[in-house]
């Protein structure tokens, strides 16, 4: 502290510099993370646009990207492989700020759309109009929206006492679940073996069969939602302080919360109506990242990166890394990652409801 | 009481000189001294009431201490009075205008108020928490300025929180910790800070520490104090004014030494007490008599 300046308080003038340096500290911390996971986004999206049934090499890619490739070259980069990279990427990045938000608002590690039964909803809804309403793939993915909503509606109507307060808001998730889950086991049971089978491929969650037209449907909803969360991001970092003091701070807390939970709804409504219930990418996202930065910041830019990395890595490794010719969904393997994380979270968290 | 007298005078113009602005639109730094008045206020959660028609002045640039037994409605009133709890009757006012109506922003650069327990998120560090204290203080696309860095320093230096800037919350002791959380309440630079229970889970050292700490940020920039506390000695102590409260309502408000007597402390805390003079200070002191002691 340096006493050599005086205020006009008469009290020393106090030295900024160590505020400074505290900044340029966290600041490049988070920057180095975003770049490592941004290089490693871009390794996996080569391999996944060079590997496949034809592979192709760096400069055949280079090429076709560039628009100089042979037709077949090009068909299978912008036909078969670019579409479904281009979706996983995108719904990586909508689970996983959808899981950021809930966690940080609700200010619960367990609080994600895929534990309490928002994608659930989504899931239950689809199959219905599947299995009973006979939809097409549209129609089901507009009933997958749909039912996000209105299970997450519920959940928050359910929790709301004068306000909402993340532990019983995850604890009703958690029954809303369920409730969602035996629908879906019914509506499976009475279904004929053929039509069950399509709905359960949908459960699973793939980004096989992406089109273009879809993808861009899903890149405008997110080209709208990603900056409404960028300009309440302000108001979520005060969130984090809690209730209290957040609404000293002059934000208003409830209001503030719903806002940012009726964008993380909408962005898990969103992908899984294109995708299916990718299991748990929107559990595992923010936490990793916020692991990785360690400052106590949002982190969302680094979970948007780890989501779009479990993804692809996930999608290549259901396409090509497994034994034998058959090949998965993609939302078996991101199980395979999620569901261990939640026993180890479940294990060794013993502050549930306080950090995030 | 000579703190009161000075404090009602010369140091007006002094405080707001010696802060680096950060002050809102339209309030000039002339008027700086806030008035926080509760009328008829009945809080309460569920409809269960807690604090029943209760009327106080919060005297401009005291420390005035609540007290009382548990559950006799402190807190509730603290949070009702830094509009966290929507009264179920009555109002709030600020500067004469009910607070509800006014932009919870506005009411920021104010009234701040460090609640009990706040939250820290993992790994954040003291800078960055101390620095969250300015949120009010900036616009829609926030750019931090220097002269947010100066504040943040200020309170930072006020709190002997600098040293620390580059630490994480966790590493930090309890007491530390308690400084820190000070500090962003002073980054926010209220002209009236509220407190609820700043000393509870601090060691005897800590909370003379946070209080002394307190009556300087009262002394030397006239920030008007309110704090609940369990400690009647030390309120009795810090204190301009003490209010007293039982089952929601105010039982005696004044100056420590005429509001705290043994049937005031009786009425409030069903406690027999003796009460003799602070031997350091002067302020009354209580001095609890049990069922095995004393010859009454």
């Amino acid at each position: 502290m340096s006493a050599t300046v005086t205020s006009a308080t008469g009290r020393p003038a106090a030295d900024a510099a160590p505020l400074a340096l505290a900044r340029t500290l966290r600041h490049r911390r988070e920057r180095r993370i975003v770049l490592v996971l941004a290089t490693l986004v871009l390794v996996v999206a080569a391999v996944s646009l060079m590997v496949g049934a034809y592979n192709l090499s760096v400069p055949d890619l280079l090429r076709a990207l560039v628009g100089q490739g042979s037709s077949s070259e090009n068909f299978i980069v912008f036909k078969l492989r670019l579409p479904r990279l281009t979706l996983a990427i995108l719904v990586g990045v909508a689970f996983a700020v959808s899981g950021a938000l809930f966690q940080t608002v609700l200010r619960n590690p367990l609080a994600s759309p895929d534990i309490i039964g928002v994608t659930g909803g989504a899931s239950a809804a689809a199959v219905f109009g599947m299995l009973v309403l006979g939809l097409g793939s549209v129609a089901t993915s507009f009933m997958a929206f749909a039912g996000a909503m209105v299970v997450a509606a519920a959940i928050y109507l359910l929790a709301w006492r004068g306000g909402v307060v993340g532990y019983r808001f995850v604890l009703i998730g958690v029954g809303v679940a369920f409730m969602v889950q035996g629908l879906l086991g019914y509506l499976l049971s009475r279904a004929d073996l053929r039509n069950a089978e399509d709905a359960l491929t949908w459960l699973v969650g793939s980004v096989s069969g992406a089109r273009w037209p879809e993808i861009a449907v899903l890149a405008g909803f997110l080209a709208v939602l990603l900056p409404a969360i960028g300009v309440l991001a302000g108001r979520m970092r005060m969130l984090q302080l809690g209730d209290d003091t957040a609404s000293s701070l002059g934000v208003r807390a409830e209001r503030s919360r719903l806002a940012l939970l009726v964008a993380a709804v909408a962005l898990a409504a969103l992908a899984t109506a294109f995708v299916g219930p990718l299991a748990f990418i929107a559990f595992v996202s923010a936490p990793i990242a916020r692991r990785l930065v360690g400052t106590g910041s949002l982190a969302l830019v680094p979970a948007a990166l780890i989501g779009v990395l479990i993804t692809t890595v996930a999608d290549f490794t259901a396409q090509h890394l497994l034994p034998g010719s058959l090949e998965l969904p993609a939302g078996i393997i991101t199980g395979a990652i999620g569901a261990p994380y939640l026993l180890w979270l479940l294990a060794t968290q013993n502050r549930i409801g306080k950090g995030a | 009481m000579p703190q009161t007298t000075d404090k009602t005078t010369g140091e007006n113009t002094d405080r707001t000189a010696g802060r680096p602005t950060g002050r809102p639109t339209g309030a000039p730094a002339a008027s700086a001294r806030h008035t926080l008045t509760a009328a008829g206020l009945s809080l309460g959660y569920d409809g269960a009431r807690i604090v029943d028609d209760l009327s106080l002045a919060i005297e401009p640039g005291a420390i005035t201490v609540i007290v009382g037994a548990n559950a006799s409605g402190k807190s509730t009133l603290l949070r009702g009075l830094a509009r966290l709890l929507p009264p179920q009757a009555g109002t709030v006012t600020l500067d004469g205008r009910d607070i509800a109506g006014l932009p919870s922003r506005q009411v920021a650069t104010i009234v701040g108020l460090l609640p009990q327990q706040p939250i820290a998120p993992e790994g954040i560090g003291v800078a960055d928490l101390v620095g969250r204290g300015r949120y009010p203080h900036q616009g829609w696309f926030r750019h931090w300025s220097s002269t947010d860095d100066a504040i943040v320093a200020e309170a930072m230096a006020a709190t002997q929180t600098l040293e620390l800037a580059s630490r994480r919350m966790e590493e930090l002791s309890g007491g530390q910790r308690q400084r820190v959380w000070i500090a962003m309440a002073l980054a926010q630079n209220p002209d009236i800070l509220l407190l609820d229970e700043p000393t509870t889970f601090l060691d005897v050292t800590h909370q003379v520490e946070v209080l002394d700490l307190l009556h300087e940020l009262n002394h030397d920039q006239g920030t008007t104090v309110v704090m609940v506390l369990h400690d009647l000695n030390l309120a009795a102590r810090y204190a301009d004014r003490l209010v007293v409260m039982r089952q929601g309502t105010i039982i005696a408000e004044g100056a420590p030494a005429e509001v705290l007597t043994e049937a005031v402390v009786l009425d409030a805390f069903g406690l027999t007490a003796r009460i003799v003079p602070d031997p350091v200070c002067g302020s009354p002191m209580v001095v609890p008599i049990g069922r095995f002691h004393g010859t009454a």
